[in-house]
């Protein structure tokens, strides 16, 4: 599987065995060895903090590199052939370098059906990058993901593993341009955007320190409230889709649901005063 | 299926709802132990502690508490399958990496209210006399795992985690793992693979997890919303827990109504509740449109129709009618849906999600992408239907895990009950339907088009 220099820039085999990764710099070095100490603590047994490790090394280049690997073997006393068997098996490792923002189309048989598939396609004409590829300014990788757990919120957007839910291909471009004029972006459930890699930081173990980041976006979406909000016999609101920094939110009644619960006049039944954003948003 | 019927009080969302789990989500900052404990948080653990671990253990079983994630396992039962008194260290492993498609319990649960697993979790420490607990989170939702880091750290210095958890003698540690990307981790013996540092692939059973699971050392593999309804049990009595749902199906549980429904979202309820009773509370199918089809548990689950809706969806009641309970994932899709494509989709997520271990999964869902993409672009032929139909046989309780079985669920029952629309692709040499029809945003006026769905 190994591949020179040479074969990369060739395309032919030349049969020479790949030579061993790079170190990294001694103080980088002594930096992530002091966070894998901290990581390979929390396990019984060493071999359980590769996962996390390998994390951690992304977090440090943005993607998992040869270096990286060299990295997580020598850590754990294993071969750096075992390490690229685990790293390769996983989708959240990156192999190759990458945009800031990973933004992640859910086109998994539900958000596709919603509209994911109409998103994914207008991203990639929007940005002019295909599947798993990076705009000019390095700033977006594209990808299409499965299901994000999060269907309820259809169609689902992901940036950086944060929830940007019920996306429209017009919320979605104008996501992405934020994204690359440096406007800053919040998600509809999750912190305000950092980097991919201070994301894989977290996931590497090591919590989130940003002030109000846990807070942030508040406690439940709508769509996870809406059972509870029935059962306390509150009058049901039809979804509403937050437009991120977009037009004023309505909360229109939605279907007559029991006696006591009469319809309330609302700007959503007075067609001569509409609550929807003056911006043009149809398809 | 517009339903617009008056609602009378036996069948009001008052009376057919159950938050527990959920019941105090809307609050400013639920997910806080501040918050929990005003909701009789880890009350549950204080009785459960007064107790002696093998009577916790029959107390779980006696309430008739099943598994949560998809195979309704008895979670007792479990408990009582770790050989006590062997020497040898017990792990609990809590498998949070949901990604079943249409799956999204457990994920808004963490999110809202993460104290709730955390006081199960040691709840089931105890009980099966563990003192180090892992919680195996899907890598792709940080915001749940800031939660979790956050829950963890308030837990630990409340005294619920770590040496002599208020004063029982339990010492309790709680790991948790960010995973990486791989449904198959899901399978619990991929889980423990993945958790041991390895490719996320499945094991040979026997021996069982309970016997050798993690570092070959007996283990409890539950799932998230199993473990967080164990609180609830032990604080409010098993005669509560019993008095919801069938004798062998009680309680509550989150069913996730997704799709082209007037108000997706998660409803607790007693089990055995029907998505005619769901959907007639919740505002029914998105106006001017009819159910066509729906799982009642995830994409692996055979899917139902309209024919379907009286269902109790229950362990038993699902099971009766062909398909499972699975995840209570209802995602539900109207007429402008293509079954082909649904499925093709499905298929091409189980493709790429088989740990390819074994061959009849990793060969056999290949073959199924490629001839029902065929079928779908309108190059298929009539025999390709059988095809399908004896590749998904082939894989269907041939392979090495439930994955290959969850990969034939919608080949089979799409066939059994869209067949007609399998042929008109293959007739018509195309997909008759208009995939716009489909969207969030499909009919929605213009001017309207984000704020109303």
């Amino acid at each position: 599987m190994t591949t020179t220099p040479e074969e990369q820039d060739t395309g032919v085999s030349l049969g020479m065995p790949q030579l061993p990764a790079p170190d990294y710099p001694a103080d980088v070095r002594a930096r992530l060895g002091a966070d894998a100490k901290e990581i390979i603590a929390r396990y019984p047994g060493s071999r359980s903090a590769l996962l996390p490790l390998l994390h951690l090394v992304q977090a440090e280049e943005g993607h998992v590199t040869r270096t990286g690997m060299r990295f997580c073997a020598e850590t754990l006393g294993l071969t750096t052939a075992e390490v690229t068997a685990v790293a390769t098996f996983y989708t959240m490792y990156r192999r190759k370098p990458s945009g800031d923002y990973q933004v992640g189309v859910c086109t998994n048989t539900l958000c596709a059906v919603m509209g994911g598939d109409a998103i994914f396609e207008e991203l990639k004409q929007h940005l002019g990058v295909g599947n798993d590829e990076t705009t000019e300014d390095g700033k977006i990788t594209l990808e299409h993901i499965e299901c994000n757990a999060a269907c309820d919120f259809a169609p689902v957007v992901m940036v950086n593993w944060e929830f940007f839910d019920n996306q429209t291909p017009q919320s979605a471009k104008r996501l992405v341009d934020d994204l690359r004029a440096g406007v800053p972006v919040e998600p509809t459930r999750g912190a305000p955007l950092c980097t991919y890699k201070e994301t894989a930081r977290i996931l590497a173990g090591f919590p989130d320190e940003r002030p109000g980041a846990v807070e942030a976006s508040g406690g439940a979406g709508p769509a996870s409230l809406i059972g509870l909000r029935l059962a306390k016999g509150e009058a049901s609101q039809r979804r509403v889709v937050h437009p991120r920094a977009g037009g004023p939110q309505t909360d229109a009644p939605a279907e007559h649901l029991s006696s006591h619960d009469a319809p309330q006049q609302t700007s959503a039944s007075d067609p001569a005063h509409p609550a929807g954003p003056t911006a043009e948003e149809g398809e | 299926m517009t339903l617009a019927a008056e609602i009378d009080n036996e069948t009001s969302p008052e009376k057919l709802l159950s938050p527990v789990l959920s019941a105090f989500w809307d609050e400013e900052k639920p997910w806080t132990l501040e918050t929990y404990r005003r909701h009789e948080g880890y009350e549950g653990l204080r009785k459960a502690l007064a107790m002696a671990p093998d009577d916790l253990i029959a107390y779980v079983k006696d309430a008739g508490l099943r598994g949560r994630g998809g195979a309704g396992f008895p979670t007792g039962m479990k408990w009582q399958f770790i050989p006590q008194g062997d020497g040898k260290p017990h792990y609990l492993v809590v498998n949070a990496d949901e990604s079943e498609p249409g799956t999204c319990k457990d994920i808004p649960l963490l999110f809202a209210n993460p104290h709730s697993l955390i006081e199960g979790i040691v709840i089931a420490c105890y009980a099966i006399r563990s003192s180090h607990a892992f919680i195996y989170l899907r890598g792709e939702v940080v915001p749940v795992l800031r939660r979790l880091h956050e829950a963890v750290r308030e837990a630990y210095a409340a005294g619920y985690l770590g040496k002599n958890v208020l004063g029982s003698g339990l010492d309790l540690e709680l790991t948790v793992h960010a995973g990486a990307g791989a449904y198959i981790c899901g399978e619990e013996t991929a889980l423990l693979d993945s958790l041991e540092g390895r490719r996320g692939q499945p094991r040979l059973r026997p021996p069982f997890p309970a016997v050798a699971g993690l570092y070959a050392c007996p283990t409890v593999v539950n799932n998230v919303e199993s473990i967080a309804s164990v609180p609830a049990i032990l604080n409010r009595g098993k005669d509560w827990f019993k008095s919801m749902g069938s004798e062998k199906s009680p309680g509550f549980t989150l069913y996730s109504l997704s799709g082209h429904v007037t108000n997706p979202g998660q409803y607790e309820a007693p089990l055995g509740i029907t998505l005619r009773q769901l959907l007639d509370m919740s505002g029914g199918m998105r106006a001017g449109h009819r159910l066509k089809f729906w799982t009642p548990g995830g994409s692996s689950t055979p899917m139902f129709t309209d024919e379907h809706l009286d269902v109790p969806l229950d362990y038993e009641g699902v099971g009766a009618a062909g398909s499972m309970l699975g995840t209570k994932a209802l995602q539900c899709f109207d007429e402008t849906t293509c079954v082909v494509r649904a499925v093709t989709r499905w298929t091409e997520f189980y493709a790429h999600e088989s740990c390819g271990k074994c061959t009849p999964c990793r060969e056999g869902t290949y073959w199924l992408v490629q001839l029902l993409r065929d079928i779908e672009a309108g190059k298929g032929s009539m025999g390709d239907l059988d095809k399908l139909n004896d590749i998904a046989d082939n894989i269907n309780g041939k392979s090495f895990c439930a994955l290959g079985d969850g990969a034939a669920s919608p080949i089979f029952s799409s066939l059994k009950y869209f067949r007609a629309e399998y042929e008109q692709h293959i007739t018509g040499r195309g997909c008759p339907f208009d995939p716009a029809k489909s969207t969030l945003w499909a009919d929605r006026p213009a001017d309207h088009a984000e704020v109303n769905a």
